[in-house]
């Protein structure tokens, strides 16, 4: 029997939520560590029962749980994410440069191979890496040599919010950092290249084809074809189809390209997924109708997808982390919001049917499929 | 015994009670009992202060004896009444967000 579990991390603690593969009927498990921020849970692909959260607070600072029971229990370990040598400064909003500092864990990736291999996405920007299920970490401090004087921090902070895991070249890793842009290391981590031609920030950067800088939202692929990779921007939606080389937008008919997540389709790598929301300074849908927009032409032709989604008065956002797919032969889409609903739909977007109404402000959403 | 008084969500992280009682070395200072109270506690490493530097968190404060402690050396001598267990040694998430 297949179970589908959705793990959600909201401002206030996570939640689980459980259903079988027909996705209607549905328990919710939380809040697990309550009051809380959760800022991601995700995980392992070799052992869904491994799950990491990244719990955080701004009184008491960062705490990393791991689970090796599908989130029954759980248990602390490290949170000692410490730079390697003196991080120097970075780019700060008023044009000083601020030193580096530890705030918190945007996102944690576990391994498609390795159950104790799991990188985390940090704020001020690093990506670490623990080869021990979190035990230690380590931080892959060549990311920073690309520039790293250079970043700033978007409005939510200057935050590695991304990775993507190459699942055909465990050596390759692209990762996406607000507001710096995306870059790409082709030996697991430890060289970095910016992977930024054909961004244009206007009215963002001094420079609006500037190598980094840029405000760089969300990143997805198919693991299928790994080096065509999607891009929500700031403003602009965009397609590489060189893992990275060159970008061009695929905004197409799209009510307004900003917006926060960007999702593939799990069966069809050219079908993706976009949330728009109107403005950087007005962080809600269009006309306060909440649509998900589907291409079947990976971009560039975008069809509303309304049904069983509110498209009145709703003026909530979905965050970067807020999307997420199962492998369900029909697949499953899912959906948290800022005004702490969840939504499903088990159909590739045609239909939506809520989880649950009201859980604090959504950060993050994953979805497992456990047979 | 040295008597701490940890915020509820800390209290949650340790799985402790709210008052936890510590075996402190002479002279009792806020880094001593933090020494032991992490010691006992290793999932509070980096919640109360700074891994690296032992810097306090910004919005973490130290209360004993009706005064407020947080900007004293980390190194300085704490109250008798808290050395004797007869005052607590209160860590306390800051009142801030309204």
């Amino acid at each position: 029997m297949i179970k589908v579990r959705v793990l959600v991390g909201t401002r206030k603690g996570a939640f689980i939520l459980t259903s079988d593969e027909n996705r209607m009927n549905w328990e919710v498990s939380g809040p697990h560590f309550s009051g809380w921020e959760i800022y991601h849970v995700n995980g392992s692909p070799v052992n869904p029962d491994r799950l990491y959260a990244s719990q955080t607070s701004d009184w008491f600072g960062q705490v990393i749980q791991r689970s090796d029971d599908g989130g029954t229990t759980w248990e602390a370990v490290n949170n000692d994410f410490s730079y390697v040598g003196d991080p120097g400064t970075h780019l700060y909003y008023d044009d000083s440069q601020k030193p580096w500092a530890f705030k918190r864990v945007w996102n944690l990736q576990p391994s498609f191979t390795d159950p104790e291999l799991v990188y985390a996405g940090v704020e001020d920007a690093a990506l670490f890496v623990s080869k021990d299920g979190g035990q230690h970490w380590q931080e892959l401090e060549g990311l920073r040599d690309v520039k790293g004087h250079m970043w700033q921090p978007g409005a939510g902070g200057l935050c590695l919010h991304t990775i993507l895991l190459d699942p055909a070249d465990p050596k390759r890793i692209y990762v996406a950092i607000s507001a710096a842009g995306a870059f790409r290391s082709e030996d697991g981590g430890q060289t970095w290249a910016p992977i930024n031609k054909g961004l244009r920030s206007d009215y963002e950067l001094p420079d609006p084809g500037a190598d980094v800088g840029h405000c760089v939202h969300s990143l997805a692929m198919h693991p299928s074809n790994p080096k065509v990779l999607f891009m929500q921007k700031h403003w602009d939606v965009l397609r590489s189809d060189d893992a990275g080389d060159m970008w061009h937008e695929v905004s197409g008919n799209l009510p307004s390209d900003f917006g926060f997540p960007i999702a593939v389709h799990a069966h069809e790598p050219e079908t993706i997924y976009v949330v728009p929301i109107k403005s950087d300074s007005e962080h809600f849908p269009p006309d306060g109708k909440l649509r998900v927009y589907r291409s079947r032409s990976g971009g560039n032709q975008w069809e509303a997808l309304t049904d069983g989604l509110p498209q009145q008065d709703c003026y909530v956002n979905v965050l970067r982390n807020a999307l997420a797919m199962d492998t369900i032969k029909e697949c499953g889409i899912y959906m948290g919001t800022s005004g702490g609903q969840v939504y499903v739909s088990a159909d590739s977007g045609d239909h939506w049917e809520t989880i649950v109404h009201n859980l604090p402000p959504v950060l993050s959403v994953e979805v497992q499929v456990i047979k | 015994m040295i008597q701490v008084v940890l915020p509820y969500h800390l209290q949650r992280l340790a799985g402790s009670g709210r008052i936890v009682e510590l075996e402190v070395a002479s002279p009792v200072t806020q880094r001593s009992i933090l020494d032991a109270l992490e010691a006992r506690y290793p999932m509070l490493r980096g919640t109360v202060r700074n891994q690296k530097t032992g810097d306090r968190n910004a919005y973490v404060r130290f209360f004993a004896c009706n005064e407020d402690y947080s900007l004293n050396s980390p190194d300085d001598p704490l109250p008798e009444a808290v050395v004797q267990g007869k005052e607590e040694f209160m860590i306390v998430g800051a009142m801030a967000g309204g």
